[in-house]
């Protein structure tokens, strides 16, 4: 499987505090890798960085051999890099289905202006936007609570919303940001089974996450940061095995990261 | 097809309205000779064009208390054009508009960065940088401003007179009371396109999420601005419209309190609703004169029916009548 995101020394400092140092790895296509790390190990830092959300210090993020990052969230969007929220951010106001079609954008043909006047290429964009959005909302079991306002949706269906709306974009990449946090048993198995389904459709999967043996159930690699640093990268059976990843989880006993 | 229904349902509602403001409110008017009731309703229609542009920054999510600025800006650049250049007014006034839109890019760039209480204050201190501005430039004339402004010219097209010159009519009140409402008209539908279209949608992701707007690939700063200008366009045209009627414009003709008043508008009427801005201008309007009789409670009064307004409505005065049950 060839790279397709490279991260290249990539580095933040905040003021005097560097959040994320000198950190290189690699992400192959179709590939479900996992960011894994104790609190304030700079994961969310990492993953803006990533999504463009931030400007790195130095270093740079490459998709398909293309710098994405130090640009603005829309380009690496637009390239085929596209982040969910750690929060439950959705546009709340809007139907469940209206926040699909809204996310669509990136795959207009018809200009603002077109859209404002109603031009043929809106007209058949918009088509194509419900019938897709139909789609997506069924693929993640959200057909049911289409006309919902999005903000009535219970907990578990908004973070399934949250990656209807990245998908709604026809990403590459995917970044989940804690895709099972504050997940019961259940709802983490079906969140599981989202994650393998989006590989499925062909997309590569990057997640940030702290329950472990979620993480270890799905993740084909597994890259570990510590105080900003990445201090192991590997399959999950290595990443278990790992005597830097044991002590930089130290006091924790072996059961947590998936033992 | 109940869709196409309801259309069919909302444009005869409309040109019925249209209608009843062109024919059957100047008839009555006649009949019961209170003339100045022109101007009075000139001055709502064109105050509810300028509240429209509020309307649209409200629309993207920012509290804007700077329209007044443009207002001013589009009058004299209007008075500008006509007075030292002998301009068509005609012409003048969607070049106020444009005016007002292009300054409105340049500023907008880096203040719609802000967000909150913190774009609003900035707005808010617009005004009076417009006003100071017009005191100090030497084009704008300072403080006596830009009298004695000819009225507007006629139109005509291959010798057929299209609109007649103001000079010349007995009644140039009537003439503007109709341009007004005309304007009122398109700048409304304007805004309805906005809200029914692909394009209102955007704006609206932008009002709820600019973070997870910009993540699914919408150039938030570009259609911030975009929005902007198009509220400044509003502005300067129902500026322009002003300096046109009163044949004057002075630093002082839009104040920050007329800029306040352009966002209350949009709020009493229901930021959710096209429609909002120009109840909300009509009832405001009119709410303070028909307080006038009360003297000096009218202000005390007044503030007051705002707050408990605003309090009991918070989604403006049309959710009594449209239930809001959708993001439009």
């Amino acid at each position: 499987m060839p790279d397709l995101l490279e991260v290249v020394g990539l580095t933040k400092r905040f003021g005097g505090l560097v959040a994320v140092n000198n950190v290189s790895f690699t992400v192959r296509d179709r590939e479900i890798l996992s960011v894994i790390g104790p609190n304030g190990a700079g994961k969310s830092t990492l993953f803006k960085l990533i999504s463009s959300f931030l400007r790195p210090t130095s270093g740079e993020v490459r998709f398909k051999g293309e710098r994405i990052s130090g640009l603005a969230p829309h380009v690496a969007a637009r390239r085929g890099v596209v982040r969910t929220f750690q929060e439950t951010t959705i546009f709340k106001n809007m139907t469940v289905l209206d926040n699909v079609v809204t996310a669509h954008h990136l795959r207009s043909r018809a200009s603002l202006a077109g859209f404002y006047f109603g031009s043929a290429a809106a007209r058949s964009d918009l088509e194509a936007f419900g019938a897709s959005a139909d789609e997506i909302l069924a693929f993640l079991g959200l057909a049911a609570m289409r006309d919902e306002i999005a903000s009535n949706l219970p907990h578990g269906h908004l973070r399934a919303l949250g990656i209807a709306i990245a998908l709604a974009t026809d990403p590459a990449v995917i970044l989940l940001d804690e895709p099972f946090a504050g997940m019961n048993y259940d709802e983490t198995r079906r969140a599981l089974q989202i994650v393998r389904k989006l590989r499925e459709r062909g997309i590569t999967v990057l997640l940030v996450e702290h329950d472990m043996s979620a993480v270890m159930n799905i993740s084909d690699r597994i890259v570990v940061l510590n105080f900003g640093q990445m201090i192991a990268e590997g399959t999950p059976a290595q990443i278990r095995q790992n005597p830097k990843v044991i002590e930089a989880y130290l006091g924790v006993e072996d059961e947590s990261i998936g033992l | 097809m109940r869709t196409s229904q309801a259309t069919t349902v909302r444009i005869i509602a409309s040109a019925l309205f249209l209608l009843a403001l062109l024919v059957a409110v100047p008839l009555l008017i006649e009949a019961t000779g209170r003339t100045d009731l022109y101007y009075t309703l000139t001055s709502v229609a064109l105050l509810s064009i300028i509240s429209a542009g509020v309307w649209i920054t409200f629309y993207i999510g920012r509290i804007n208390i700077g329209q007044g600025a443009y207002a001013l800006m589009g009058g004299y650049v209007s008075a500008i054009l006509v007075t030292s250049y002998g301009m068509s007014f005609w012409l003048t006034l969607p070049l106020a508009g444009l005016f007002c839109a292009a300054a409105s890019v340049l500023i907008g760039l880096p203040i719609l960065r802000l967000r909150g209480v913190y774009f609003a204050m900035v707005t808010l201190v617009l005004t009076e940088v417009a006003r100071l501005l017009a005191l100090a430039l030497p084009v704008t004339n300072g403080a006596s401003g830009i009298v004695s402004i000819p009225l507007p010219s006629g139109i005509s097209f291959f010798g057929v007179t299209l609109v007649p010159d103001f000079a010349t009519l007995a009644n140039p009140r009537l003439a503007f009371y109709i341009v007004a409402v005309l304007l009122m008209a398109l700048c409304f539908l304007s805004l309805y396109r906005l809200a029914h279209s692909r394009t209102g949608q955007l704006c609206q992701s932008l009002q709820q999420n600019e973070e997870l707007a910009s993540s699914i690939g919408v150039n938030i700063a570009y259609l911030r601005v975009i929005a902007y200008a198009l509220s400044s366009f509003f502005g300067g045209v129902g500026g322009a419209m002003f300096a046109a009627i009163a044949q004057s414009i002075y630093p002082s003709s839009f104040t920050v309190a007329d800029s306040v008043n352009f966002m209350l508008n949009c709020f009493l009427g229901g930021l959710g609703y096209v429609l909002g801005p120009m109840l909300g201008t009509f009832v405001l309007y009119f709410g303070w004169d028909l307080l006038f009789q009360t003297g000096e409670f009218q202000l005390l009064i007044f503030s007051t029916v705002l707050i408990v307004l605003m309090l009991a409505l918070p989604n403006g005065l049309l959710s009594l009548a449209i239930p809001r049950k959708r993001s439009v």
